[in-house]
């Protein structure tokens, strides 16, 4: 279980987040909604360790702890909205690249990564280079990449905000499908509909009733 | 022809001068400049890193900012009468080292700062270290960057190294040169121009083939 306590966050002055308590369960989808700007994806940097808080504690089963350790445990996978795809590397390589500099072989790495594009419909796609994918293509690609690396926890900045609306319900589909293998999810989307979709819980911004 | 065939070898060993002082300078430089440019490019508030970049600053605006033949004889003629004495050969290869890798600095440093935060981040949430991160994510773009603009000051290179002539080395232009004023001839400037030529088109075939080597992705 994931949880924030009193988080703060300020920039230039202004504060993003007040006190904002925050609790992830295990082998859940949370949603956190809310209007542009009302600081949804800071919450999900700071959450991933790209922004630090100002102040509150981040806890793990009830140990405190920092974004970056969980990152060094390999608890935490993160899908940005634009990918973040490496252009200069197939498919395949995107996903086996930072498992083999973690230590494992190549060999394991490709099996691993063979099963993970067949799970996510990509085998057609390994051997691409990220420029030539479509939108959700590079997205599943993204998450692939995340669960490569055997997270308990994925983390998604507006999911469906950089595809066709068409594809809103293949997303959905897909991250209900994680829930049912038992991910915990979090997932940031200024998408109501999408929200209500996939979220056992929502949580909105910037009060934090959740729903 | 057979005049040509006399004052080859002299223009040849003058060619030679070009070539050692050409890639000397490239290969001390080129990674010179990459780390300098790690140096600009930090965006840490660090007092030490601050320091270190303002000095890299006026380095560079130093070095872009003058001729590099005022360097060249502010280093051989200048600095002997505060008792800093170099040989020819080190003056030409430190100045030249020296201006090249303020270009070459600015250059990567344009080049990271051309490569999108994602690619920064990625790497962060992928748990890379930050030697991996450069090593197999960011360096690899940042070459495909920059390699127009490096092939550029690598053509300029081949063409500054002329003005070694000033501090007394006898490279292809003064090689050329002695022979016209000795013949009164236009030949052997012709044949060195032809010589120039000749390098720069192969260093152009050269920045091409690369060129194409990365151009696999977009």
């Amino acid at each position: 279980m994931l949880e924030l306590k009193g988080i703060n966050k300020q920039f230039n002055g202004t504060a993003i987040l007040q006190n904002l308590d925050l609790t992830v369960a295990d082998g859940k989808t949370l949603a956190i909604v809310g209007p542009s700007g009302v600081g949804k994806t800071t919450l999900l940097r700071i959450i991933s360790g790209l922004e630090t808080a100002d102040a509150g504690t981040i806890s793990w089963d009830g140990t405190a702890t920092t974004p970056a350790a969980l990152r060094e445990k390999g608890v935490l996978g993160v899908v940005f909205q634009n990918f973040g795809l490496f252009p200069q590397y197939t498919v395949r390589r995107n996903i086996t690249l930072a498992p083999t500099l973690h230590g494992k072989s190549q060999a394991d790495a490709d099996k691993h990564a063979d099963e993970l594009l067949d799970r996510l419909s990509l085998t057609d796609q390994a051997d691409a280079f990220p420029f030539t994918l479509s939108g959700g293509q590079k997205q599943r690609v993204a998450i692939a990449r995340a669960l490569a690396l055997d997270p308990q926890v994925l983390l998604y900045d507006e999911p469906t905000s950089a595809l066709d609306p068409a594809l809103r319900d293949n997303v959905a589909a897909m991250l209900n499908q994680f829930r049912d293998g038992g991910m915990t999810q979090v997932v940031v989307t200024h998408d109501m509909d999408f929200a209500a979709k996939v979220a056992d819980t929502v949580f909105t911004m910037p009060n934090g009733k959740k729903g | 022809m057979n005049y040509v065939f006399q004052i080859l070898p002299a223009l040849m060993s003058g060619a030679w001068t070009t070539i050692w002082v050409f890639a000397l300078t490239l290969v001390i430089s080129i990674p010179l400049g990459i780390v300098l440019s790690l140096g600009l490019s930090t965006s840490s508030k660090n007092v030490i890193t601050l320091v270190i970049r303002w000095l890299l600053n006026i380095y560079t605006w130093v070095f872009r900012g003058t001729p590099l033949l005022l360097q060249l004889i502010f280093v051989f003629y200048g600095l002997p009468t505060i008792g800093v004495v170099f040989d020819r050969q080190s003056a030409v290869i430190f100045t030249f080292v020296l201006n090249y890798a303020a270009y070459f600095a600015e250059i990567f440093r344009g080049g990271f700062a051309a490569v999108s935060r994602d690619q920064f981040e990625s790497a962060t949430v992928l748990n890379l270290t930050r030697w991996q991160t450069l090593r197999y994510i960011i360096i690899p773009q940042v070459v495909k960057i920059v390699l127009p603009s490096i092939g550029n000051e690598v053509i300029n290179l081949i063409k500054d190294s002329s003005l070694v002539y000033v501090i007394g080395l006898g490279d292809l232009l003064r090689a050329g040169n002695i022979a016209t004023a000795r013949d009164v001839t236009l030949v052997p400037l012709v044949l060195v121009g032809i010589i120039y030529l000749l390098m720069i088109f192969i260093l152009t075939v050269v920045q091409k083939q690369m060129e194409k080597k990365f151009a696999f992705y977009r």
